[in-house]
């Protein structure tokens, strides 16, 4: 198995991208990840010295319009659809461990 | 009728026009049979029979226009595609209870002309996979064979067609996810240009690579639901200013002096013996309608599948952050602090194949790896783009297989993520390039399942793609040939 990607490494980007996983987990995804990075590395084959990127293909560069308000009355419907909600606000757990400021 | 395997929508606007039968009743037929014949299909996710009996009544109070040639007609529509009021999930638990409060701009669109909705079809979690397998609300089979995938990710939306349960669906294809269930379901499937459809309301995977497209029985059919759905949106800052023409005025034109190319490396190893015969069949098809078939080479064309996977994972890792559990959808509210939250919502809410996604385009982003990962795979494709250019000096389109094999069976390919990867290496040139490009059934395997000829255009000439089709469809008939279903 390819050393591409370690466990820690593995671990640093499920914390990046905020998701949890147990350690039977991990090394599997470490050992599949693994796998598809050795696909990936096919691509130093190919000599891109000098080659611009591609990150989109579309030829539009800047696209503008008028700053008009347009279709907004919509909040209630909007505050509808949050998991939990007070006062006509959007309500989140404590960013701190320190309880539940409203409670 | 009671389904529509032996219609088109032009014989279906001409029924309605000379009111043979009310849009209601079309409508509810429509969701009888859709009803029975998901019990083993599972096309849907959503049924939406109050709704779609609601619209049907108002499109009859309205009358139908003879020029409107898409009103009252029943269709599907991929639920990673918002639809105003009507529950929409992208396969995924985390959007288990979202229901939109706007509508896509294709489903706007579509609206305008007075189409029913008739619900909400199956696909792989986010659109990641080939196989709707990874959705969350259980798998969809082949219409031609129940133990066969029906592709990914648009596969509910093309067994909703090949099956009968509508004359047309719409799909996304990030990187095949048109083309590739419309092959095994032997099927039209077109992923347009680029830029040629709004992508406002599409639930994002890969912001450079999405779009949205039709699935239909037939090219025309295909030509004029593109009709309704193009367009520049000034919500989508990357759709094309350009005019669209109609795609069904020149579609019957024929091939005649046609230049074709036949890249060497899609009929090259790992192609099917079955699939190899049948594309060199339509091959001396098209030759024998006039047109001059060439072969050419695509070097970089393994090297696709590669940075796709860099490319499309990023962008989806990027995308896919919006879904934390605050504003709407699925949210896991058992720890105590508003980042074990977000944590929780996410690995309850997320399946397996796109949290591999995430992790791939997490890591190929991170500090340290941006340059070797991401960067080299924007650069490839670039070198893969200069290829497709190169070939469109000389030539109007090019030709090849969709897939590399017929459709699988169900089960077969979930232990590996990299041979599931394979089945898009085809297909996935075509996204990286922007291109346009539409597969029709050529044919069939010893197990009678469709094989697919993929047909690509240059950029915004989907009326090349569709003319060569048609041809192609007038001279071989085969969209006459119906799923029987059950093995």
């Amino acid at each position: 198995m390819s050393e591409v990607l370690s466990k820690d490494e593995a671990k640093h980007v499920a914390s990046l991208a905020k998701l949890n996983f147990t350690e039977e987990q991990l090394d599997k995804m470490v050992s599949q990840l693994s796998n598809i990075l050795d696909l990936v590395d096919t691509l130093n084959e190919v000599d891109t010295n000098g080659v611009e990127a591609t990150y989109s293909v579309s030829n539009n560069v800047n696209v503008l319009r008028e700053d008009m308000a347009d279709n907004w009355q919509q909040k209630d419907q909007l505050i509808n659809n949050a998991p939990e909600s007070k006062d006509g606000l959007i309500k989140v757990p404590a960013i701190l461990d320190g309880g539940d400021i409203n409670e | 009728m009671s389904d529509f395997v032996n219609e088109t929508i032009e014989s279906v606007h001409k029924a309605l026009v000379q009111k043979e039968f009310s849009v209601t009743e079309l409508t509810q037929r429509a969701l009888d049979f859709t009803e029975k014949r998901d019990q083993d299909l599972n096309a849907f996710i959503t049924l939406d029979k109050d709704g779609a009996i609601k619209q049907a009544e108002e499109i009859d109070n309205k009358g139908i226009d003879d020029d409107n040639i898409l009103a009252g007609i029943p269709m599907g529509m991929k639920d990673n595609i918002v639809t105003k009021g009507l529950l929409t999930t992208s396969a995924s638990k985390i959007l288990s209870n979202f229901t939109p409060i706007y509508d896509a701009t294709v489903v706007e669109k579509l609206k305008a002309q007075g189409v029913v909705i008739l619900g909400k079809t199956n696909l792989d979690e986010f659109a990641m996979g080939g196989s709707t397998e990874t959705s969350y609300y259980g798998v969809t089979k082949n219409a031609w064979d129940n133990t066969k995938v029906p592709g990914g990710s648009s596969g509910g939306s093309a067994a909703s067609v090949a099956s009968g349960e509508v004359l047309y669906s719409l799909g996304s294809d990030t990187g095949g996810s048109i083309r590739q269930p419309a092959a095994y379901n032997g099927i039209v499937g077109l992923k347009p240009t680029y830029g040629r459809v709004s992508r406002w309301g599409l639930i994002a995977f890969g912001s450079s690579l999405d779009q949205i497209g039709p699935l239909t029985r037939t090219v025309k059919d295909n030509a004029l639901v593109l009709n309704a759905i193009a367009g520049v949106d000034n919500k989508d800052t990357t759709s094309a200013n350009l005019e669209v023409p109609d795609y069904t005025k020149n579609i019957e034109n024929g091939v005649a002096n046609l230049r074709i190319a036949v890249p060497k490396e899609f009929l090259a190893e790992g192609i099917d013996p079955e699939v190899k015969n049948t594309i060199n069949l339509a091959i001396e098809q098209f030759k024998s309608l006039g047109a001059i078939v060439e072969e050419v080479s695509i070097p970089h064309t393994k090297y696709g599948i590669a940075a796709y996977y860099i490319l499309g994972s990023s962008e989806a890792s990027s995308n896919l952050q919006r879904f934390d559990g605050v504003r709407y959808g699925f949210s896991d509210r058992t720890g105590k602090t508003l980042e074990e939250m977000y944590q929780n919502t996410r690995t309850e809410g997320f399946g397996e194949e796109v949290k591999r996604r995430i992790m791939l385009g997490t890591f190929a982003l991170s500090a340290g790896f941006y340059d070797a990962y991401f960067k080299k795979a924007a650069q490839v494709r670039t070198i893969l783009i200069n290829d497709f250019n190169k070939i469109f000096e000389n030539f109007d389109i090019i030709i090849g297989p969709t897939a590399p094999t017929p459709a699988f069976a169900l089960g077969s390919e979930n232990a590996d993520p990299k041979t599931m990867y394979m089945n898009d290496v085809l297909t996935i040139p075509v996204n990286l390039a922007g291109l346009p490009g539409l597969s029709i059934n050529a044919g069939f395997s010893s197990e009678h399942l469709p094989i697919g000829l993929q047909i690509i255009g240059k950029a915004f000439d989907e009326a090349t793609v569709y003319k060569a089709a048609f041809a192609f469809e007038r001279a071989t008939q085969l969209f006459k040939q119906i799923p029987g279903g059950q093995k």
